[in-house]
């Protein structure tokens, strides 16, 4: 199945971006992918508890969308959500002892791999609930509404938030009241087991946004700059006072569900078909293409990001469990 | 830590309806704060603010900005009233009834109670959820349901049940400024009763400080909204019978001040404790494992439950009247818990 190829192509809208914030976009996705495959690795190892959920795959869906976002827009995330607390500015350090249950962690081992959040860059977290990051969004547009200044918010989800009750709930609440998010979804092709092309009536996600009256943006969510694009078009509109919107990007989760996962449900040619348009690899492609980086520079980089991740893991490994006196606190403020 | 809340008249207080003291509390912390908002539905337009006027001219004097009506959409009123108090917002969010609050548990539950443990003590959540509960006005099974004791089983929430104006007012301005999320129970049967409520700015009650609304020497009762008046009432005709009750009101469910319940209990060594909610799971089971936990060697007799019948509510009178704890009920409890030695 090759659903994103036979999307309309999207045309380019300037993508204003210099050298520096491409350089930037590509150490970002490869830290993601470099991320997750280390955490993968390291719950096969036993290394961590309950489970967690890799976003490769989706890296320019997360990174397309989070650079064109200021820094103090807001965003909230998933289950699958270390791709967005990284592509947010996130420290893999604190994000890698989290994930290991460390006291160094973002939330001091407390939250665990789907719930990092770094709220002083207005990561508003990653969700345990299916759809849950999308009313969070939702209000923190109303605070930045409330409060001028400009800030957008981004909710964060996966095709099987497109049938939760909360997503329309706030889609109509957010068009009727002109609110400054955009909701996106990125569109993997399977919640669980669930295909997307099964559980999602009516075809196209995008096309829900017209019942609301507000733009529905489709786009391939393995292109970079496609991604980039549409998401600068809606987040401007957004700050502008124009309202909210939907950005579908259709991308492919490489791995299952959760590192769990029996992934009997799905066909093994169909992951080659994907990663033969690995959005990555695009990427660097196209850098290359564009004469931003060239070979040399991009294996540097890879030795960079692997080594970060490196450092990642042994400062995780070597912080401490929380104390036990940690139990009965941040329990009320 | 209990003692008179509602000062004498000479101090300065003021006879308001408990639907006057809660408008009296939102329009003054909207004032002294402007991140503090309300939304709900027909909060705005809707006879000038609210089903039952709690909210009446607020939108006139904040604007439709700060006054929100909002769609039926009970699940999105809660949720983006977090988003909103997770970025520095205050917002009230009003639930018509506490039986619609059922469409909004998520984002109550899941992410209210829990985003300030799960960050790590990073999260400040202060929003304040308001919605009215209880029975006696026919309005059956989907409309008269006492739910508290669903938001207390959960680590996070902060849980008020104020029986009076004056503690209705002052707990919803600690409410307000608290920063936790809060859920705020009012009662249908009570907005119209009348109260002296005190006049100074500063007047607030400090969530988790409960309330002797009767002193007595024989039995303890611990009553949540309309059961405080009943237990009144109960409590002035067994007085007739040499009974003395002493009626308490612990005002906020969590935090309990179970201090105060436990004080009455060794004094008194009976309990009581009634609830409109019904009787199983219902917070009266709690404080009496408190109690039982706390103070056993002071029981002359086993606690009792004068709660609600374990059924919907139903519509007819004659038969709603048979679901819910009346004054007699109370009575013969009572009567029969002073009269029970072990």
């Amino acid at each position: 199945m090759t659903r994103a190829a036979s999307i309309p192509a999207v045309p380019r809208l300037g993508a204003p971006l210099g050298n520096e914030r491409l350089l930037e976009a590509l150490r970002l996705m490869l830290t993601i992918r470099h991320f997750e495959e280390r955490a993968v690795a390291l719950y096969r190892a036993g290394e961590m508890r309950g489970t967690t959920h890799s976003s490769i795959g989706n890296e320019a869906a997360e990174v397309g969308v989070m650079l064109a976002l200021a820094p103090t827009d807001y965003v909230t995330s998933t289950h699958r959500g270390h791709g967005h607390t990284i592509a947010k500015g996130g420290d893999v350090k604190r994000m890698m002892a989290e994930l290991l249950g460390r006291a160094t962690g973002y939330s001091g081992g407390k939250g665990g791999s789907m719930h990092v959040a770094d709220l002083d860059k207005h990561m508003l977290g990653a969700n345990g609930i299916v759809g849950g990051g999308i009313g969070l969004a939702t209000g923190a547009a109303l605070t930045a509404t409330l409060r001028g200044g400009g800030a957008v918010a981004v909710a964060f989800f996966g095709d099987g938030a497109l049938n939760q009750g909360i997503l329309h709930e706030c889609s109509n609440l957010a068009a009727i009241w002109r609110l400054p998010v955009l909701f996106v979804c990125e569109n993997n092709q399977y919640a669980q087991s669930a295909r997307s092309d099964w559980s999602v009536a009516g075809g196209d996600p995008a096309k829900r946004a017209e019942a609301y009256g507000i733009p529905g943006v489709r786009v391939d969510g393995m292109d970079f700059f496609a991604v980039h694009a549409a998401a600068s078009e809606l987040a401007g509109r957004a700050r502008r006072g124009e309202g909210p919107s939907y950005l579908v990007c259709d991308t492919y989760r490489y791995h299952g569900h959760h590192a769990g996962d029996p992934l009997n449900y799905r066909p093994k040619e169909e992951l080659a078909a994907w990663r033969a348009k690995d959005p990555v690899d695009r990427f660097k492609r196209e850098l290359q293409e564009r004469g931003v980086l060239g070979t040399d520079a991009i294996a540097t980089m890879e030795q960079e990001v692997a080594a970060l991740v490196d450092q990642a893991e042994a400062y995780a490994k070597a912080s401490p469990e929380p104390s036990v006196d940690q139990l009965m606190t941040d329990v009320y403020a | 830590m209990s003692g008179p809340t509602v000062q004498p008249a000479s101090a300065g207080a003021r006879e308001l309806t408990y639907v006057q003291a809660l408008n009296e509390a939102l329009r003054e912390e909207m004032r002294r704060d402007t991140a503090v908002f309300v939304l709900g539905e027909d909060v705005a337009v809707w006879g000038g603010g609210g089903v039952f006027g709690v909210t009446k001219g607020l939108v006139d004097e904040f604007g439709p900005e700060r006054v929100r009506d909002t769609p039926i959409s009970e699940e999105a009123i809660a949720a983006v009233a977090i988003g909103a108090a997770l970025t520095g917002s205050r917002p009230v969010a009003e639930f018509m009834y506490v039986d619609f609050m059922a469409l909004a548990m998520e984002p109550i539950v899941n992410q209210a109670a829990k985003l300030r443990y799960m960050f790590g003590g990073k999260a400040t959540v202060p929003v304040v959820f308001r919605a009215q509960e209880g029975a006696a006005r026919g309005n059956a099974a989907q409309h008269s349901q006492s739910l508290e004791a669903w938001f207390c089983h959960v680590p996070g929430l902060k849980v008020v049940v104020p029986s009076t104006p004056a503690d209705a007012k002052g707990l919803l301005k600690s409410a307000i400024r608290d920063d936790n999320p809060v859920v705020f129970l009012e009662h249908k049967a009570l907005y119209g009763r009348k109260g002296l409520v005190p006049s100074a700015a500063d007047f607030v009650i400090p969530l988790g400080v409960g309330d002797v609304k009767r002193e007595g020497r024989h039995v303890t009762v611990v009553g949540i909204h309309t059961m405080v008046g009943k237990a009144l009432r109960a409590a002035e005709r067994l007085a007739e019978e040499g009974i003395e009750l002493e009626v308490i009101d612990p005002r906020t469910l969590v935090p309990l001040d179970l201090e105060l319940i436990v004080a009455s209990v060794k004094k008194t060594g009976r309990l009581l404790v009634s609830h409109e909610a019904s009787t199983t799971g219902g917070y009266g089971g709690e404080i009496v494992a408190r109690v039982v936990e706390a103070a056993f060697d002071y029981l002359d007799a086993p606690p009792v439950r004068v709660c609600a019948k374990d059924v919907p509510i139903p519509y007819a009178a004659v038969l709603e009247t048979l679901a819910l704890p009346q004054v007699d009920d109370l009575i013969a409890a009572a009567r029969a818990l002073a009269r029970q030695q072990l």
